[in-house]
């Protein structure tokens, strides 16, 4: 899908791609002429609908995880998927999850708890934090848009 | 692949799963696309959950060597496929997020080196086509029927319809081709028609087997099945090479 500036006659650009954690999606573009703006807004189906098709537009919020869309489509048993990640600190240099942090985890549906401990896990990576507590979750949800995680 | 339902395709794929892992040394796998009524786990003794790495998730590997994945390791016993969708709009997505858990089964499943890769399609003249828009270059498809008119018709569609999305056709295997009683070792009729030699006459290929429907289900480790499914369908393929028992 592309989109037109009108006046410019010119292709706008993407810039941002928000996910707001909700199972939508937002899309802004830009007029590279004139520097006006529009989004694209997705609701839930719409997001499901671009994931299964395997649509990639523009960048991602976060690193794309293994069976994605099962994990966040379908419902299944809890106990589907067993996770390597793990919760104590490591020689590769993984982060430990706190007694609070892992608390708070086992309060995300048992099918997609893996994948999104495995998303604060690569947050604490990527940053250096070796501890991984409820309010660096707090910071990465605000951060990555991961509200309801 | 069968544009009929309940004719033995999983009993068939798991059959030569086992058949092939006999016989290949470089891995042989099976991917179950009847997302909505697995069975091919359970045949081959293959159970959840699995297990997730930096690499993506890995398959289950039975104690004969075959790695599997499925929806029977992903949903709650007894519980059908659901998405969690808008109801009323149900229609519209399943498809599409049928396809998507596909596609994730064959990119995200951590298959590693195999020699073989059994696809077991649900029924319906479709979804060979479905799949050979993901995998391009599928080797080919074995049809399996019953012997029955009915079935011939279900599966003359999706024969053609392999054809038409340039998939080889591999061959015909015919199931439940009579009644083999273990009483007094005969094999009487069980449908009328003869499905199997019809479609593979019309399509020019190999009737690869029938296999008769015994009172007792057939196990698929028994050596004699898969083992003559594998060389069969090998003698096919590769019809000047040596083959080893």
């Amino acid at each position: 899908m592309k989109f037109l500036c009108i006046d410019c006659d010119a292709q706008m650009t993407f810039e941002e791609r928000q996910v707001p954690g909700d199972g939508t999606f937002a899309v802004s573009f830009a007029c590279p002429t004139c520097g006006r703006r529009m989004a694209m807004l997705a609701n839930e189906m719409e997001t499901q609908l671009v994931g299964a098709l395997g649509v990639k537009i523009g960048g991602r919020t976060l690193d794309e995880q293994p069976m994605e869309l099962v994990r966040t489509s379908m419902d299944g048993r809890s106990d589907a998927f067993v996770d390597d990640i793990p919760m104590v600190p490591t020689s590769s240099g993984r982060p430990q999850w706190s007694a609070a942090a892992q608390e708070r985890l086992t309060r995300v549906p048992g099918f997609v708890r893996g994948m999104v401990k495995r998303i604060y896990t690569d947050y604490a990576v990527e940053r250096g934090i070796m501890d991984i507590s409820p309010e660096m979750m707090d910071r990465a949800r605000t951060e990555l848009g991961l509200e309801g995680m | 692949m069968s544009g009929k339902g309940g004719v033995g395709k999983s009993f068939v794929t798991a059959a030569l799963a086992l058949g092939a892992a006999r016989r290949l040394r470089g891995g042989v796998g099976v991917l179950d696309a009847d997302l909505k009524s697995p069975t091919v786990a359970r045949l081959l003794g293959a159970k959840g959950p699995v297990r997730v790495s930096e690499a993506g998730v890995h398959p289950r590997e039975t104690v004969d060597g075959v790695r599997v994945m499925s929806t029977s390791f992903l949903l709650v016993d007894g519980s059908p496929l659901t998405w969690r969708e808008h109801p009323g709009e149900r229609f519209v997505w399943r498809g599409v997020l049928e396809a998507g858990a596909v596609r994730e089964f064959l990119s995200d499943v951590v298959w590693g080196t195999l020699d073989l890769l059994l696809v077991d399609l649900p029924p319906g003249a479709d979804k060979l086509s479905d799949l050979a828009e993901l995998v391009p270059t599928l080797a080919g498809a074995i049809a399996v029927t019953i012997p029955s008119d009915e079935s011939h018709a279900s599966v003359q569609r999706a024969m053609h319809a392999a054809r038409d999305s340039r998939v080889p056709l591999l061959g015909v295997v015919e199931n439940m081709s009579g009644y083999a009683c273990d009483g007094c070792g005969t094999t009487r009729p069980l449908f009328s028609g003869d499905a199997g030699a019809a479609l593979a006459k019309e399509f020019d290929v190999p009737l690869i087997a029938r296999i008769p429907f015994r009172a007792i289900a057939p196990d698929v480790h028994a050596p004699m099945v898969g083992d003559e499914l594998i060389a069969r369908l090998h003698a096919t393929l590769f019809p000047t090479e040596h083959v080893n028992a």
